[in-house]
């Protein structure tokens, strides 16, 4: 018996991850003959690119007022969208939850946001330009649509994760529904939900300059019209404010972060700065 | 004050946790429930406040039977039992001030709650009651920031807060190391005493119970096998309590 035990082996050998990855591996070289795919082609593709590449450069920032109508543009569908969606992805992942809600309230509720979330915000822009015309309206219904999807599912997630001996204390003190969803059950997810926010923010705010090439307002449209005149110049411009607009957005969205989740103040936040450049500089002059 | 008649409740039919339980809680006094774990002791207790919903049976307190309360005339009933919990079971993300007034959520609107707006002599109550558990200067540290002791001094002060003519507590002592034990006991004792106001606790610990209660109930096998006051409580007793002997020696 106890032979038999020492020689048992330490791992086990499971063959169906082992069957699974040659399957996988043995799918991707046929998919690659499938496309058509050589080093020609490649060879061919980097020349191209390399072309292309050298006539975007000097980025000609001459038409910077029709640049900044649509940067302008695409922030401001990207926060109204942000801040529609939040607001109503807020009770909507609340009722999805399946801990707090019975079935008959959460399952409706998780259907809408998979319904939100089956596709992409391209092809919802499409429809809602297709209902109320081109322009700005339809990308910020087309994002609200998305950031209900991606808010709405993660908060309701994040809920059914909660501690309910939290909120069994607050049901036994008598509060009523909305007095134990204050302070049970939101303060459990509120850092999170700040959290999803800005993300969600920060992913709005890439998708408002995309909506705008099926004609959803915004950035997109000037880029795709740039595209389709060969201005490259001018493309690299554009992109280049892009770069520019999300870097500013993600600034803001670790301020947001750092404000509302480690409850620090601007103050803070400016002293924490100082200090993080004051610790290198000891560090540095350590290692001299 | 608490009369409870033939309390059973079976989480899966045909095998009752609780049997035709009878326990009458008199106007003032401590009464200890102790017994073997799993023999029903925190089911009992939740069961009172509904936290758990009985099988069957009757629970009169204040003049209505709780078990048959619609949930709006249950949660007026909740405001009036404090409770107590084993692992605090405060909202750790919230400052000791907020759990506190948490305790008063079943007397202000929820508009206000949401918008941390509580009447004056709610915040005025709540620094008073910090005081009395010992936590004066406490108020806005939040609950997870405390230790094992504090907190449990914050989950009495948020029972205290709801004004109740009942405090119930399950196994308030059973995370906390010995010393602190005592301390939590005597707090909660005390708070009882002075406000004139019965405490029904779980215990494990059968040498506390006898210390600071005024009336032991032994439970085992989901009945209740023993009740009398504390002096009465034997070997023999125990050996029928927690079964086995060897353990007394």
């Amino acid at each position: 018996m106890s032979t038999a035990t020492a020689r048992a082996p330490a791992f086990r050998v499971n063959g169906w991850h082992r069957a699974g990855s040659i399957a996988l591996l043995v799918y991707v070289v046929y998919a690659s003959a499938q496309m058509d795919v050589s080093w020609e082609r490649v060879a061919t593709g980097l020349h191209n690119t390399v072309r292309f590449l050298g006539r975007m450069f000097p980025p000609n920032f001459t038409r910077w007022e029709l640049l900044v109508k649509g940067l302008q543009e695409s922030l401001e569908i990207a926060v109204l969208a942000s801040a529609l969606g939040i607001l109503l992805a807020l009770p909507i992942g609340l009722c999805a939850a399946r801990n707090l809600m019975p079935a008959w309230v959460s399952w409706p509720m998780r259907l809408m946001i998979v319904g939100a979330r089956s596709f992409h915000p391209v092809i919802v822009a499409i429809v809602f330009v297709k209902a109320v015309g081109f322009g700005a309206l339809a990308g910020i219904l087309a994002l609200t649509v998305a950031s209900i999807g991606f808010i709405g599912k993660l908060f309701a997630e994040a809920i059914e994760e909660i501690s309910l001996k939290q909120v069994e204390a607050v049901r036994a003190t008598g509060a009523p529904f909305m007095g134990v969803i204050a302070f049970g059950v939101l303060p459990q997810v509120f850092a999170r939900f700040i959290g999803f926010c800005t993300y969600q923010l920060d992913s709005n705010l890439r998708n408002s300059t995309m909506v705008g090439i099926v004609g959803a307002g915004g950035i997109g449209g000037t880029l795709f019209a740039a595209f389709q005149r060969f201005d490259y110049d001018y493309v690299c411009a554009i992109l280049i404010s892009i770069i520019a607009l999300i870097m500013l957005g993600e600034f803001l969205a670790t301020y947001v972060r750092a404000i509302f989740i480690d409850g620090l103040s601007f103050a803070d936040l400016f002293r924490r700065r100082v200090g993080d450049l004051a610790s290198r500089r000891e560090l540095h002059l350590e290692d001299d | 004050m608490l009369s409870i008649k033939h309390l059973s409740k079976s989480y899966v039919a045909g095998k009752p946790v609780l049997t035709d339980i009878d326990l009458e809680v008199a106007a003032r006094g401590i009464t200890a429930i102790i017994g073997p774990s799993g023999t029903g002791k925190s089911t009992l207790i939740r069961c009172i406040n509904r936290l758990v919903e009985p099988t069957s049976g009757s629970i009169e307190f204040e003049g209505r039977d709780l078990v048959m309360l619609p949930r709006a005339a249950l949660r007026q009933a909740r405001r009036h039992i404090g409770m107590v919990f084993q692992e605090y079971n405060l909202v750790e993300r919230l400052t000791v001030m907020e759990n506190l007034l948490a305790g008063r959520l079943g007397y202000v609107s929820s508009w206000r709650a949401w918008r941390r707006k509580f009447p004056a002599e709610d915040i005025a109550r709540a620094f008073e009651v910090l005081d009395v558990v010992g936590l004066a200067g406490f108020a806005h540290q939040r609950a997870d920031s405390l230790s094992g002791g504090q907190r449990q001094r914050v989950g009495i002060a948020r029972a205290v807060m709801q004004q109740p003519s009942l405090l119930l507590a399950d196994e308030p002592t059973s995370s906390l190391d010995p010393k602190t034990s005592v301390e939590i006991m005597q707090l909660l004792t005390d708070i009882a005493r002075q406000r004139g106001i019965p405490v029904i606790i779980n215990m494990h610990d059968v040498e506390l119970a006898k210390r600071f209660a005024d009336r032991i109930v032994g439970m085992a096998d989901g009945r209740v096998v023993f009740d009398g006051p504390p002096d009465r409580l034997s070997d023999a007793v125990l050996k029928t309590i927690y079964g086995g002997e060897d353990w007394l020696q």
